[in-house]
């Protein structure tokens, strides 16, 4: 066979790999703040008055669930210019991933808002707070203690499949692995490294959630 | 140049997507076939065999299929295989499928009742007989609707394949839009096909869901 592993490259590459590292860690928290956001806006308008909104979010909901996400890039990166929309490959990438995280957080987010009891808003009313202040001091925290964990685990998964974004060339980990095998050709070594600081991202991810879920939330957390 | 009108473009994504289909069909066969001897280690009573398992699905669910894709398509080689797209494709999406079907049925295995085990037992089975008779069928049924929401998901993981050269619905859209210039219509399309192979799973898992609960 003749084939022997390699990771003599590694020391010269260990900048370029944490660069790439940087660049996955800032995509994911772009898109874990915007995509809560849009979130808590998309579940309110699902459960709104107005039949339009809800089915309106109702029908973006499905189509990104039932569609691949490197398809959505796909067609935010290379199709809207056609429309003269644009984007620079990290916008689209933002973009691309915030819309699709958020189709599922949506639904997260709104199974946490049933979950409070309707006494509480009840409550909140009866003290005098307006309902901007009940949905945000008394429904919301109690929503998003409940479902910290399958947020959590939403944006592990949005993470992981962020490393498709390196095929609209946003130079974040995957990509760099991309450069890198095609520098030494070592690709089997370059990706097995690569894959191992995803499984360590990852991982750290979660610590960083449920400690920080305690912290502010006070969830207990898996 | 060819000319391509809109049907020829539809029409070759639309053949195009019997290899994404054919591709999701042996990744989910394959995966439930590994995913069983994951889910047997997983549910053992060696504790190195639980461990193995538990390891394994913590590997594939905690990095990114793309990197999976490319480890099978570059270390296949290595260890003498031939190596083509097809193979590394359905090969990686196995492994994949696996590691999730088993951390479903696991889930399903865990919310028996303790008792179902002991009736077993009691009925002089052992521990095969237990899980082949017993546990397991309660356990895929009470698990139907996770399994078919993830094959919704596997299916939709067919498109990575394009990026390690396998020759499914999205790449063929690649090489279509390379000659068209029109990715606006091409990857719409693509986007169109895709749901229209999910969006029906998606309301079947629902609709059994909706069924599991009402029991």
């Amino acid at each position: 066979m003749g084939y022997g592993l390699s990771f003599g490259w590694l020391k010269d590459a260990a900048g370029a790999i944490a660069h790439g590292a940087a660049m996955t860690v800032f995509l994911i928290a772009c898109t874990t703040v915007l995509g809560i956001l849009i979130s808590i806006l998309f579940a309110a308008a699902r459960r709104s008055r107005y039949g339009v909104l809800r089915k309106a979010v109702a029908v973006y909901v499905e189509v990104i669930r039932n569609t691949p996400f490197l398809v959505q890039l796909f067609f935010i990166f290379f199709g809207l210019p056609s429309l003269g929309i644009r984007l620079d490959p990290i916008v689209a990438a933002i973009l691309a991933m915030t819309l699709n995280m958020a189709a599922y957080t949506t639904e997260i987010v709104g199974a946490g808002l049933d979950a409070v009891p309707k006494g509480q808003s009840e409550a909140a009313f009866a003290l005098g707070l307006k309902p901007r202040q009940v949905f945000v001091k008394i429904i919301l925290p109690q929503a998003l203690k409940v479902i910290f964990p399958a947020l959590t685990s939403q944006v592990i998964i949005m993470m992981l499949e962020s490393a498709v974004v390196s095929q609209i060339a946003v130079r974040e980990l995957a990509h760099e692995a991309d450069l890198l095998q095609a520098r030494t050709f070592r690709s089997f070594e370059t990706y097995f490294v690569v894959t191992l600081i995803y499984l360590g991202l990852s991982m750290a991810v979660r610590r960083l959630f449920v400690a920080g879920g305690r912290r502010v939330l006070g969830a207990g957390v898996s | 140049m060819i000319e391509f009108t809109f049907w020829d473009i539809l029409r070759n994504l639309i053949f195009a997507s019997r290899w994404t289909v054919l591709l999701s069909a042996v990744a989910f066969a394959g995966g439930a076939a590994v995913g069983l001897a994951i889910l047997a280690a997983r549910i053992s009573e060696r504790r190195s065999l639980r461990r193995f398992g538990s390891g394994y699905i913590a590997l594939f669910q905690g990095t990114p299929l793309l990197m999976q894709l490319f480890l099978m398509f570059f270390g296949l080689p290595m260890l003498g295989f031939r190596i083509e797209p097809w193979t590394a494709a359905a090969l990686g999406l196995t492994f994949y499928a696996s590691a999730y079907l088993a951390e479903i049925w696991r889930g399903g295995v865990e919310a028996l009742p303790r008792g179902q085990w002991d009736a077993g037992a009691s009925l002089g089975l052992h521990r095969l007989q237990e899980l082949r008779l017993v546990i397991l069928p309660q356990a895929f049924a009470i698990t139907r609707p996770a399994a078919v929401g993830f094959l919704v998901q596997l299916i939709k993981s067919t498109a990575l394949t394009s990026i390690i050269g396998f020759e499914e619905l999205l790449r063929t859209a690649n090489a279509i839009n390379n000659a068209t210039f029109e990715p606006f219509t091409v990857y719409g399309l693509v986007a169109v096909i895709f749901f229209l192979l999910c969006y029906p799973l998606t309301q079947y898992s629902r609709m059994l869901e909706r069924k599991t609960a009402a029991h």
